[in-house]
């Protein structure tokens, strides 16, 4: 069934203010998706009923708490198909979660000219953690390329990977919209001998996750894109790889024991844990994947491809030449995220005109410089599209956008 | 919100449209600087040939939005021939038109200028304070040259 955006637009509260007097027209969900009344709720509820703190009181509130975060934690379990609940490792967003793989099983496992391997499409979350442990532990970096259809070219991967230590992608580009061939990816890694990490910062809130079918060995994400709070991440890594990798940040939470002479770590995953968690996040979350799960993430893809394939047929048929859409064309092969260039006039002077009109989308490198300089432009405006929106926002979009021409067009 | 016709002043786009002293000097006897907005990804190259503490030459490059753009164009050409003395002028003028830093010894009067320098047409950019993530885009070339002026005067 399809999702019914009327009704999904009345779940968020936002969606009721106007921007300059103009109905808003969000169109930045790859920046961070709005939220919905049951999970603004959520969080409500938890400072107004059993706020307190997790793992250690022993009344009745820190009781409710800890089953509160626990319980979260068991839900993102059920969402991406995980084992147990204890694979998931709260953090405080998708970047955190790759730090802390770099930090932990990356400075226990990787020396000099240790091959990490990712591509041209990476967000900056997934490059500079491996350009610092190139600088402290001189591992090396190898980049797949991309192909002007915006897919990862993947002609040289066997040698790419040849001596590879760890693959790490992301599953949907933040600004080509591409979903990566990530099964397909993690085979050819496990093959080379390399472990797969994933990040689906793009991808958990679009499509149905399962991180078994994925292959990989460690998956990223973070809470605010799939309508959680911000200030949680998510990683889920294979058990056995969490047992072994030593902690990331030390303090409380994380110990077992601590003396004069050392200490000792918690079990998995609080090992991971260090002081108090974002407990109010994770319970916020935990409502984001219910309230995800009410409408089926079958249906919020189904959508997705729906909206994708209007707007690029929208965008092209009105603008023509005129505008260059990068990424794949087939609505079945990507996000809904478009990035775009009108006329040669700059992103930010475009954005600057779409915001008269209430549409709101991102101007800039979108946290992807290498990639920027493979398109050979400095930056792009990024239209992206998430459950709320509908057609009368693309085509709002597509109005907004000849406005431009008043001002850059002689 | 405000118009957007006041950021988008005439004067604004004719520079962003014809830029003034876009390219390159040779490096040495000039000197290059590259700033960065980390946030939007707009860059700006400044080339500055200082000599007996008058900027004899410049020269800008890069990418950015047309306030960037503009508002390199129309430093190159206000600072051009101009004292590295005036230059200090000009910067603190064009700061307190934009609202940086106000000097509480020398508050900036009513119509946005501060001392007496003459902004000329530089004036336009006065727009961009009503649309404050505007800001760095007009003040990038600014610092990038004040940097550049700064390493040449400790070349020479």
């Amino acid at each position: 069934m399809a999702l019914d955006t009327a009704a999904v637009r009345a779940d968020f509260p936002i969606m009721c203010r106007e921007v300059h007097g103009r109905r808003l027209v969000y169109l930045d969900s790859a920046a961070t998706s709005h939220k919905p009344r049951p999970v603004i709720d959520a969080v409500t509820d938890y400072y107004e009923r059993f706020n307190s703190n997790v793992h250690r009181g022993s009344y009745q509130l820190a009781v409710e708490a800890t089953e509160a975060l626990e319980e979260a934690r068991r839900k993102v379990a059920n969402f991406i198909g995980a084992d147990q609940d204890s694979e998931i490792v709260f953090a405080k967003n998708a970047t955190e979660a790759i730090n802390l793989v770099a930090r932990t099983w990356g400075r226990a496992n990787l020396g000099p000219g240790d091959p990490v391997v990712i591509t041209e499409l990476e967000h900056h979350a997934n490059i500079v953690p491996w350009h610092m442990l190139a600088a402290e532990q001189g591992i090396e970096l190898r980049w797949i390329p991309i192909r002007s259809d915006g897919h990862l070219d993947l002609t040289d991967l066997d040698r790419l990977l040849d001596g590879a230590r760890l693959l790490s992608v992301a599953a949907v580009s933040n600004v080509l919209g591409t979903i990566n061939p990530i099964r397909q990816l993690a085979d050819a890694a496990h093959d080379a001998g390399a472990l797969m990490m994933v990040d689906a910062s793009q991808y958990t809130p679009h499509l149905p996750t399962d991180v078994k079918e994925m292959g990989a060995d460690f998956v990223a994400f973070t809470g605010h894109k799939m309508c959680g709070p911000t200030g949680i991440g998510v990683l889920w890594a294979k058990p056995e790889l969490l047992e072994a990798m030593p902690p990331f940040l030390g303090g409380g939470e994380m110990i077992l024991n601590v003396t004069k002479e050392g200490f000792s770590t918690a079990a998995v995953p609080w090992k991971f844990e260090a002081g108090t968690p974002p407990i109010a996040e994770a319970v916020g979350l935990g409502a984001a994947v219910d309230y995800l799960t009410g409408l089926g993430m079958e249906q919020v893809r189904e959508h997705e491809v729906a909206l994708t394939g209007y707007a690029l047929r929208t965008l092209n048929q009105r603008y023509g030449d005129d505008i260059t859409i990068h990424g794949p064309t087939e609505p079945a092969e990507r996000g809904g995220v478009l990035s775009f260039e009108y006329k040669g006039i700059h992103p930010h002077d475009v954005a600057q005109v779409l915001d008269r009109s209430g549409v709101c989308v991102r101007a800039g490198h979108h946290c992807a410089k290498p990639l920027m300089r493979v398109l050979g432009c400095a930056a792009t405006s990024r239209a992206s599209m998430y459950v709320y929106n509908d057609e009368s926002d693309v085509d709002a979009l597509a109005d907004a956008l000849g406005e431009a021409d008043v001002f850059f067009i002689e | 919100m405000p118009d957007l016709e006041d950021l988008y002043r005439e004067i604004i786009l004719d520079h962003y449209r014809n830029p003034r002293n876009r390219g390159e000097l040779d490096t040495p006897p000039a000197v290059r600087a590259e700033g960065f907005n980390p946030l939007c990804g707009d860059e700006v190259i400044i080339y500055v040939q200082v000599a007996d503490g008058v900027i004899e030459d410049i020269k800008f490059g890069g990418q950015g939005c047309s306030i960037s753009q503009a508002s390199s164009s129309m430093m190159s050409a206000a600072v051009k021939g101009r004292t590295v003395e005036e230059l200090q002028q000009f910067n603190h003028a064009f700061r307190s038109m934009m609202s940086i830093e106000p000097d509480p010894d020398n508050p900036a009067p009513t119509n946005g200028n501060s001392a007496d320098v003459k902004l000329g047409d530089l004036e336009a950019l006065k727009g961009v304070v009503k649309f404050p993530v505007r800001i760095k885009c007009a003040t990038l070339s600014w610092h990038t040259l004040t940097q550049a002026v700064e390493e040449a005067q400790a070349n020479s």
